[in-house]
């Protein structure tokens, strides 16, 4: 079959089986590798990425489904070569090892801190939850994600100031 | 596991889905947000020939609030209940016990008409259903009916729908003002599948005495089940602390539940009563 969708903000069509999911898709046909695959049945979160703005698991997903919608992976959130907040939160807390879990847990936070800039750690915990890792035991993960909050909040513009 | 081979169809009008679930012959099933029927496919513990996608379908979305009670359209995913201010005063207990519906991601995808129809024992919207004396309106080539919420669970991932049947909508009656309730579970990470959890609520008559008590629990039993002992308990008395050691003591009495890699039927049972006990205690504080 043959769907179109966006990805990381620019349109794609693809071919495929109803049976391929939304990771698989990614993976093996848009070459987005970023994108991992721990369980392939929706334990782990370490699939995590963006649909119309909202975190969900790209194993438990097909490919037909993401017709119409904005998919953005792991790959999207940088808009240059840079680092965005949340992954320089990352590497500053050492908040990953193997790194296997690290894009679900960017790509959850991510969704997390757009919505919820003022979350607390219990929050956040909560949220994350749904990600294994088998690596950190979670606690510099909690602190980089609660570190990096402050680039989620709207700035005061100079304009704005009295 | 990849997911095995099947075809799929997106319908874009009620009639046209159950005509393709129909077609089927018992091997298409309806797909509504995924999040248990593709692992069940990943599983392949189901292999159906067909997956009958039901996202096109506007009859089968939203959340109405009436005079009747609450509604929700079989599509409702479980963040829009979890962000439904209106649900506050509406149906409390609904809003609580959804709160631990599973993580984060899975809420995003996950809808009420989808958890119904999968029907695990341990899950929370079967048994605020059982709880509430919800009635589920389904639409088949038979045409419309209502199925009541007791009738409707038959055994683990086993329901009364019929092949051809798709779910519209999960109707709760209304939540009168003053009601007391609690909504207590147990799992060992928030999220995950409860080893046990407890609904009640009761309408305190102008003594402060219990009337239309309903006791609900899940994941101590092939489906969701109510605990008519602990309603007895409770109905015609105070909810104080001699009432609630009973209303624990028959709880834990009136379930058998089988032992399994999680728990043992013990631990279980006597995870019930404190449910229910921490439950009652909130409803009456």
């Amino acid at each position: 079959m043959s769907v179109r969708f966006e990805v990381n903000g620019k349109p794609v069509a693809v071919t495929v089986e109803p049976r391929t999911t939304l990771a698989d898709c990614l993976r093996h046909q848009l070459r987005l590798t970023g994108t991992h695959l721990g369980c392939e049945h929706g334990v782990c979160g370490a699939c995590t990425v963006l649909v119309d703005g909202a975190a969900v698991r790209s194993c438990l997903m097909l490919a037909v489904q993401a017709e119409g919608t904005k998919v953005v992976t792991v790959e999207g959130l940088s808009e240059d070569a840079d680092l965005t907040p949340l992954q320089k939160s990352f590497r500053k807390h050492h908040a990953l090892q193997c790194g296997f879990c690290t894009p679900g847990m960017i790509t959850t936070a991510h969704a997390l801190l757009s919505e919820e800039p003022d979350c607390d750690a219990a929050r956040v915990r909560e949220v994350l939850s749904g990600n294994l890792c088998r690596c950190t035991g979670y606690i510099s993960i909690i602190e980089a994600v609660l570190d990096a909050r402050a680039a989620y909040r709207p700035k005061v513009r100079a304009t704005d100031r009295p | 596991m990849k997911l095995p081979p099947f075809e799929y169809a997106c319908p874009t009008t009620l009639p046209e889905a159950v005509q393709l679930l129909a077609a089927g012959d018992g091997e298409a099933k309806a797909l509504a947000g995924g999040q248990s029927l593709v692992p069940m496919l990943a599983f392949r513990l189901a292999q159906p020939k067909l997956l009958v996608d039901l996202r096109k379908l506007a009859d089968l979305r939203g959340i109405r609030i009436s005079e009747k009670g609450v509604a929700l359209g079989a599509m409702v995913r479980w963040r829009e209940i979890e962000d439904d201010g209106r649900l506050d005063s509406a149906h409390p207990l609904l809003k609580a016990a959804v709160a631990h519906v599973a993580h984060y991601q899975i809420r995003n995808r996950g809808t009420v008409g989808g958890s119904m129809a999968h029907a695990d024992p341990a899950a929370e919207m079967p048994g605020i259903a059982i709880t509430c004396d919800a009635e589920i309106a389904v639409v088949g080539t038979a045409g419309a009916r209502v199925i009541q919420a007791a009738d409707f669970f038959q055994g683990p991932l086993t329901t009364a729908l019929t092949p051809d049947e798709i779910i519209v909508e999960i109707r709760l009656p209304r939540w009168p003002t003053g009601r007391r309730w609690g909504f207590e579970e147990f799992a060992r990470r928030r999220g995950d599948f409860a080893l046990g959890a407890a609904a009640v609520f009761y309408d305190p008559d102008a003594d402060g005495k219990a009337t239309n008590a309903h006791v609900g629990a899940i994941g101590v039993a092939d489906r969701p089940l109510r605990l008519d002992a602990v309603e007895e308990v409770m109905n015609g008395q105070r909810i104080d602390d001699a009432t609630i050691a009973k209303a624990e003591a028959a709880a834990s009495a009136s379930v058998d539940p089988q032992s399994d890699i999680h728990a043992s039927g013990a631990y279980r049972r006597a995870l019930i009563g404190t449910l229910v006990e921490r439950a009652l205690q909130r409803a009456a504080a």
